[in-house]
């Protein structure tokens, strides 16, 4: 297959602002949207706009057999073992926000929770919330000096027995890849509960949650070319149908009364409310694209491309490349000698380049490196070559200003 | 808690760029590309005194920047200046252009000061927006509070 026309598929690619073509490398904050994906809500919204689950009538049929068709495509994609373990949130923060307060009742004062030190906030805070309101206590799990996690730490962490490990498939600062399946292993042979966030694994790699062993497996429709404000929560259905719910009133329930109101079975019981029944479509349509894709030929071709960035930027000069290892996922990590993050942004924004500049809701891996921040370029199946020569050319640009 | 910490007067008054108002804005309006004009910002950030270390203090950070900015503000003979600095060059220059605007201005010229025009004017559109994290829409309208 010609990756090069998948391109061609992604309308907001086609821009340019004074001169210079839109270079998006910012992929990791959020994947830009194929036409399928913006036709299939617009095809709700014109033709099948109702709610689901509850109406007698054909529109909300047609709603709910799309809606509820693509918690089937999930089941598929990452390979669960039973649809009901497919719980459609808001996104990846909302997924990990859901297994936390639903363990609140099963956790205890001074059980331990492992957190990857290099996790988004997202997989950070919600466990450090947890822990306030249960007395656990939240570990960090420490890093190699290359910013891999350190195994022999973590195998020492193990033997404390911990209830719950906290991992990120790949991290969203640094692109590195963690060796999940062997580190859900060796927790679960330690007896803890395991959540992967695989928010930037999931466009770039297969995921099978049965063969990963793990309790959760949690991501965001933003980040693999689905719309925002839909996220999904795999989890292993005996600890999922135990979790309390995060959110409760419609939708969830099977009975109400004043007296007593019996929760529904799942998945609805974690799905209270309206759902965002347009961005589940479109998410559906967003696997579509993935799955049409010969996934090994893209992963090579993406591999390729990080590992040509990584390298132009070092030959560049006066970078600081982090952990920009050659497995690394989709991401590279940097800074221009000793100057500002943002200052680098700024420049970069001037000619077309969309990088994120920040602590990439990672503070305490910015931390961990002794940094204030830094600059993150980050690729998807759209990123073609010429996008890394513009942006390295733009880098040039942005050194003779600065140095 | 430390106190606050505040500048002496005299620190203000000779924390202002002499650079004219005018003659800020010919030189932006000549400057034929973006290269230019953020060359010309980052001498105006350099020319910017230099932030004292015991008053880069938590207490005058301005919030919503990506990059440290501290803001400082005085009142004198009814006229208003500010001494502000930031980690960052780039952000610290355009941080130079608010102040060659409105330091030593009264209520009523700040109040009257347009920050949209005003970096419009520059050929720095955008540099406000609310989606920037260079803080400067926050600084803005920090200046903006005390007149």
């Amino acid at each position: 297959m010609d990756l090069s026309t998948l391109r061609s598929q992604f309308p907001t690619l086609a821009q340019s602002n004074d001169g210079y073509p839109l270079c998006y490398l910012d992929t990791a904050a959020t994947s830009q949207k194929p036409q399928l994906v913006i036709d299939a809500m617009n095809h709700y919204y014109q033709c099948d706009n109702a709610n689901v689950h509850r109406a007698a009538h054909q529109l909300s049929a047609r709603a709910t057999s799309q809606y509820e068709a693509v918690r089937d495509k999930l089941k598929q994609f990452i390979n669960a073992k039973q649809r009901s373990e497919i719980i459609f949130s808001h996104g990846t923060t909302e997924s990990i926000n859901i297994v936390a307060n639903g363990l609140t009742e099963q956790l205890s004062q001074g059980q331990l929770i492992l957190v990857d030190s290099a996790a988004h906030h997202a997989n950070i805070v919600p466990w450090q919330q947890l822990a306030k309101r249960t007395g656990a206590v939240v570990k960090p799990i420490p890093l190699t000096a290359d910013c891999r996690l350190d195994l022999t730490a973590y195998k020492a962490l193990l033997e404390q027995q911990p209830a719950i490990v906290a991992l990120s498939h790949v991290s969203n600062a640094l692109g590195t890849l963690n060796p999940v399946h062997e580190l859900v292993a060796l927790a679960k042979q330690a007896g803890a509960l395991t959540l992967v966030d695989g928010a930037q694994a999931i466009a770039h790699l297969e995921v099978d949650v049965q063969a990963l062993a793990c309790d959760f497996y949690v991501f965001s429709g933003h980040k693999m070319y689905g719309p925002t404000g839909i996220g999904v929560l795999y989890g292993r259905f005996d600890i999922l149908d135990s979790l309390r719910p995060l959110l409760t009133g419609g939708e969830m329930i099977k009975t109400v009364s004043f007296e007593h109101t019996e929760f529904n079975s799942l998945p609805n019981r974690l799905e209270a409310g309206t759902p965002p029944i347009a961005e589940v479509i479109g998410l559906g349509a967003a696997i579509d694209f993935i799955q049409a894709l010969p996934r090994e030929q893209v992963h090579a071709q993406e591999q390729a491309l990080l590992n040509y960035l990584q390298d132009k930027l070092s030959k560049l000069g006066d970078i600081v490349l982090y952990a920009a290892h050659s497995d690394n996922i989709g991401a590279v990590a940097f800074n221009l000698a000793d100057e500002h993050h943002q200052d680098v942004g700024i420049l970069l924004d001037q000619q077309g380049i969309a990088v994120r500049c920040g602590h990439h809701c990672a503070m305490p891996l910015m931390q961990t490196l002794g940094l204030k921040g830094c600059c993150r370029a980050s690729i998807g199946v759209y990123t073609n070559k010429a996008d890394i020569d513009n942006f390295i050319d733009a880098m040039k640009s942005v050194k003779d200003l600065l140095l | 808690m430390s106190q606050p910490v505040q500048p002496a007067n005299e620190q203000f008054l000779t924390a202002i760029l002499d650079n004219d108002l005018q003659a800020t804005l010919t030189l932006f309006e000549q400057a034929g590309n973006w290269q230019e004009r953020y060359r010309q910002i980052m001498l105006l950030g350099k020319a910017l005194p230099k932030l004292d270390e015991q008053l880069r203090v938590d207490s005058a950070q301005v919030r919503g920047c990506e990059s440290n900015a501290w803001l400082y503000h005085t009142e004198i003979n009814g006229l208003h200046y500010f001494i502000a600095d930031s980690d960052a060059r780039i952000v610290k220059g355009l941080i130079a252009l608010l102040l060659i605007a409105c330091n030593g201005k009264n209520s009523a010229e700040i109040n009257a000061f347009e920050p949209n025009e005003f970096f419009a004017k520059l050929g720095l559109a955008g540099q406000l927006s609310p989606s920037r994290t260079n803080g400067l829409l926050a600084l803005a309208n920090a200046i903006k509070a005390v007149a």
